[in-house]
């Protein structure tokens, strides 16, 4: 049985071993700013809107906030938000760029 | 503890003292006693361990995956078109650096449909990044499977690794079966790289092309310690338990001047062909490789060889001669014998040995020129 290595050593052969699988810590934006692939954007009429908040639910960027405002900067516009609200409140528009 | 059991049964016995967290299997001729006995152990309360019956073949390596990056050991076991459908998911325990262990008892991949033994299925995943092994007897199986869990998650290692056993010859095949207590021979694992709910992280999310292959070569280089890794495991194992095995275990070779190179029973078959060929003169000998992965590097100079695959490579050849070709730069007379369960008797491998033709491959039991 060999000796304890010293802890600056051993921490040192965690990290590496570590780097054997790609991690990546979340953050917003890891992928560059997502919102550019969207061909179509979700509206939402807040007249419609009984603020039931399945969309935030099931909005799978999470990029509808709890006050239901979307993050266009992120949301790709999948259309799910659209498709889930009950009282078919959410528009999906096409973008003209 | 002395048993007569069928190899199915004594991975089946190796893996309940093995105490995986999470089994997930699906069953398929001619595996399906393995995870059937295992069923019965967790049933019974013999084994704790959580049992997922799972739809599909890919469903259970995709499960195994899943408890095996939370840091649980885990187990499966299939059989060839089994292992083919799991085929996107061995890639993915392999480059997720998971130690799952799976028993793959080889079976022919149809059309034309076949459920005996054949190397072709197992032998169609090498390039997953899965250690392979492949044994003989039921007691090898029952003491690879053991070493395999410790091999596995060995910290150079880290890479899933493959059991392999022939269909109905080893699986169906009642054996002399003595088992062990393995005690601290299989210490508990501790993955370095396990999901941490406390520290959330994205675990092998998209990688660009500057990175890529960093990773790739983190594979191969644990490809590469592996092969200390299982000599020392191996040795181990014999000094508790008293059975030794090597990357290949040979049978009257050190006066040989012909090998047969052969995996599986068929190398076992070989030893009695062996003995028929020095009652006539002829100094043959067997020699048995048992890890294809990582493939060994083995000394063949001055001996011809006759290389038996129970495999093909369709537009190229016999999948082991092939690569002993390429890693021991020999030219071996490659025979494909025992195909989809093709009966070939020690009398016949005396036979190829005897009229062998060195540099030629042979299909046994096709009529005229190949």
């Amino acid at each position: 049985m060999k000796g304890r290595k010293p802890a600056g050593e051993r921490k040192e052969r965690r990290k590496k071993q570590r780097e054997r699988l790609a991690i990546s810590k979340p953050k917003k934006g890891a992928s560059g700013k997502t919102g550019a692939w969207r061909t179509f954007r979700p509206v939402i009429d807040p007249e419609k809107c009984s603020k039931c908040g399945l969309c935030s639910l099931y909005c799978p960027e999470g990029v509808i906030s709890e006050d239901l405002k979307i993050d266009y900067d992120f949301c790709k516009g999948c259309g799910i938000c659209a498709n889930e609200c009950p009282k078919k409140a959410i528009r999906m528009e096409r973008e003209e760029r | 503890m002395k048993e007569i059991v069928t190899a199915n049964y004594a991975i089946a016995e190796a893996v309940k003292q093995a105490v995986p967290g999470v089994i997930a299997a699906y069953p398929i001729t001619p595996q399906t006693e393995i995870v059937e006995r295992i069923a019965q152990y967790v049933a019974r309360g013999e084994l704790a361990c959580d049992y997922i019956p799972v739809e599909s073949e890919h469903s259970a390596m995709a499960a195994c995956i899943g408890a095996s990056a939370a840091g649980v050991r885990t187990f499966t076991a299939t059989s060839s078109q089994g292992l083919l459908y799991m085929h996107e998911m061995l890639h993915w325990a392999a480059g997720a650096r998971l130690p799952v262990v799976m028993a793959n008892v080889n079976r022919a991949v149809g059309p034309p449909w076949n459920v005996w033994a054949d190397h072709t299925d197992a032998l169609s995943q090498r390039d997953t990044g899965w250690l392979q092994v492949y044994v003989a007897t039921a007691q090898e199986a029952y003491d690879t499977t053991l070493m395999a869990f410790r091999i596995a998650e060995d910290k150079e290692v880290l890479l899933p690794v493959m059991v392999n056993l022939d269909g109905f010859l080893l699986s169906h095949t009642m054996q002399d079966l003595e088992t062990v207590e393995p005690g601290s021979f299989i210490p508990p694992l501790h993955l370095p790289h396990a999901i941490d709910p406390a520290h959330p992280a994205a675990y092998a999310p998209l990688t660009g092309p500057k990175d890529y292959y960093r990773f790739r070569w983190e594979m191969e280089k644990s490809m590469r310690a592996a092969r200390r890794v299982i000599t020392r495991v191996e040795k181990d194992f014999a000094g508790r338990f008293g059975r030794r095995y090597g990357v290949t275990e040979e049978y009257r070779c050190e006066d040989a001047d012909i090998l047969v190179v052969a995996m599986g029973t068929l190398a076992r078959e070989a030893e009695v062909a062996v003995d028929r060929l020095r009652a006539e003169g002829t100094r043959a000998g067997v020699m048995r490789l048992r890890w294809f992965r990582p493939f060994p590097t083995l000394d063949l100079t001055g001996r011809e060889v006759v290389v038996i695959d129970r495999d093909y490579s369709f537009g190229f050849g016999g999948v082991l001669a092939r690569s002993l070709c390429s890693a021991a730069r020999i030219e071996p007379f490659s025979v494909i014998a025992g195909l989809g369960g093709q009966e070939v008797t020690y009398e016949d491998i005396a036979s190829f040995v005897r009229e062998r033709r060195p540099g030629e491959e042979y299909w046994f039991g096709v009529k005229g020129d190949v």
